[in-house]
């Protein structure tokens, strides 16, 4: 994120924060207060525990790393940085968060970052290129993405759009969104109802109810629906109801940058 | 009974040539102290198991400890790529890196199953993804499903893992060799149970255990070897006693990127070549990424 004064002004005027930043807000708008997220490191992250400083107070946080009702007053570099379990309501294990907390479905929202996100809500963190034995690129792999975005109730999906994390079809599917289309979800079993939105740095997508398609239907300030367009790489539906976007309000920038003044500070022990 | 030895001495002793070895911590309590004991002892050809292979891995792999790796997530947290797990994916350097690879639940129930004594572990899990056909390290499919016997649904089905050893680092273990860890405990008490034979390196000896909200006490009879090592963690951290060093974690990131400069850190920080450091590691290490 590209620093700038905490004091800047918010205003409908773009110059005046960041693309990342009207993304993390718009994410963090995105969750109710009371609800209970599993949340992915980086850009989920950051936009849940901005909720959590403005509008959303009791959001439950609770990380792959076993910690749940997370407080961090400082945005965590990784998943099981000492600021979470020192302010959670409860320390479990990796196996625990799983089975018992994940797995039967008691978690709202699951928070997800991409590499790449496909028309139909598929995500791939695993290999970049059409070969898995000979990838193009190598990324990270699956982590407990799979299984958030099969058995949180909704999901979120935060990613900055471009031609290539904003592809027609996955080159690996490590989550599923949608698969193929309408009624994969129910024929794989999937509990959760799957992506609700995907938020980028452009604006909001959400599925088409009836075709599961991802279709552009909020855009930030001084972004068209060509700039959109130019960065998904495939033929970009828009809604008919297509809205603009607020711009961050201040007690939303200055959370943000609080949140973010503090980052990367190493964990104090207990 | 866990013998109390030197750190060289557990490694020495616990860790093969061939063997498959689990050196587990959440981001909390990574024990790169032993990890680098087994870089520095030359160990090769083994199978590499975590579920978030991070620098600690990524060092093992570049000084080609690893011929296979099992996995759920390999990535600098926060920061970004593994570039020496990269370059073994990408270009087999320093040699081919063979992969099997999961999501975390499924490899979270592979732990629990090793640790269990059962064969295999059932969850709701995979289904849809890519990572289902993927074969495991033998060929074989590594995801297969069951069915189950009382209501006849189908669930996912992933096979035990049992480590030949499992290496943790910890907070404290008394004079008897009972281990204590608290805050973060990831898997490393199934990672444990699930091995054939085990190291925990603590931060310090003592006494006597004080008891610690949540706290994992793993009996002296399950753990074959125990070794203090304060600081062991650094750069991740240990509840109670050391911060994470997230800058080290940055400066990884344009120390693993090249060959050359990685092979400096190796000479210099892990086998203690001197004249090798110019150029790499600690003296340059900070927020440089």
């Amino acid at each position: 994120m590209t620093a700038t004064p905490a004091a800047a002004p918010a205003t409908q005027d773009p110059a005046a924060y960041t693309a990342d930043e009207m993304m993390t807000a718009c994410a963090a708008r995105a969750l109710r207060d009371g609800m209970t997220c599993f949340v992915g490191i980086g850009l989920p992250s950051a936009a849940a525990n901005l909720a959590r400083a403005t509008h959303a107070p009791n959001l439950v946080l609770i990380y792959e790393s076993g910690t749940i009702g997370a407080k961090p007053d400082r945005l965590p570099l990784s998943i099981g940085d000492g600021i979470l379990a020192e302010t959670a309501d409860a320390v479990v294990s990796v196996p625990e968060i799983f089975n018992y907390w994940l797995q039967p479905g008691r978690i709202g929202i699951g928070f997800l970052g991409a590499a790449q996100i496909d028309k139909f809500g598929n995500i791939n963190t695993t290999v970049v290129g059409p070969d898995y034995a000979h990838p193009a690129v190598r990324l990270p792999g699956a982590g407990g993405a799979p299984e958030i975005a099969a058995s949180c109730r909704e999901v979120i999906v935060v990613v900055r759009q471009s031609r290539r994390s904003f592809v027609d079809r996955v080159d690996f599917v490590t989550s599923v969104g949608f698969g193929d289309g309408p009624g994969t979800r129910e024929r794989l079993g999937l509990a959760g109802a799957g992506p609700r939105k995907v938020i980028t740095d452009l604006g909001i997508l959400e599925p088409d109810p009836a075709t599961c398609e991802l279709t552009l239907t909020g855009l930030y300030p001084g972004v068209t629906v060509a700039d959109a367009a130019a960065k998904t790489g495939w033929e970009l539906a828009v809604s008919e109801s297509l809205e603009v976007l607020a711009a961050p309000t201040t007690a939303e920038l200055t959370a943000l940058r609080q949140l973010h003044g503090r980052d990367n500070k190493a964990d104090k022990p207990s | 009974m866990a013998e109390i030895v030197s750190l060289a001495d557990a490694v020495a002793r616990a860790v093969h040539d061939g063997d498959s070895v689990a050196m587990e911590g959440f981001t909390h309590l990574i024990p790169f102290a032993a990890g680098h004991e087994v870089i520095r002892q030359r160990r090769r050809d083994l199978t590499l198991i975590r579920m978030t292979p991070d620098v600690l891995y990524d060092q093992l792999i570049g000084a080609g400890c690893a011929s296979r790796l099992i996995f759920s997530w390999g990535g600098n947290p926060g920061v970004g790529s593994l570039h020496r797990f990269r370059d073994a994916v990408e270009n087999a350097w320093p040699g081919p890196l063979q992969l099997e690879e999961h999501s975390h639940a499924g490899m979270a129930n592979r732990y629990v199953a090793g640790a269990s004594g059962v064969p295999f572990a059932i969850l709701r899990g995979y289904s849809g993804t890519g990572l289902e056909s993927l074969p495991g390290l033998d060929g074989q499919p590594a995801i297969r499903s069951v069915t189950c016997p009382f209501t006849g649904e189908r669930l996912t089905a992933v096979a035990a893992l049992n480590p030949d050893v499992a290496i943790i680092h910890a907070q404290r273990a008394d004079r008897a060799g009972n281990v204590q860890l608290w805050g973060i405990t990831g898997v490393q008490k199934e990672a444990v149970l699930s091995s054939r034979r085990s190291i925990a390196t603590v931060e310090e000896i003592v006494d006597e255990l004080r008891p610690e909200p949540g706290a994992v006490v793993l009996p002296s009879w399950v753990v074959d070897y125990v070794a203090a090592a304060p600081g062991g963690a650094q750069p991740s951290y240990t509840l109670g006693y050391s911060a994470r060093d997230s800058d080290q974690y940055q400066a990884w990131d344009a120390i693993s990127r090249d060959r050359e400069r990685f092979s400096r850190w190796l000479a210099g920080e892990i086998y203690g070549e001197t004249g090798a450091l110019a150029g790499a590691g600690g003296a340059e290490g900070g927020c440089e990424a």
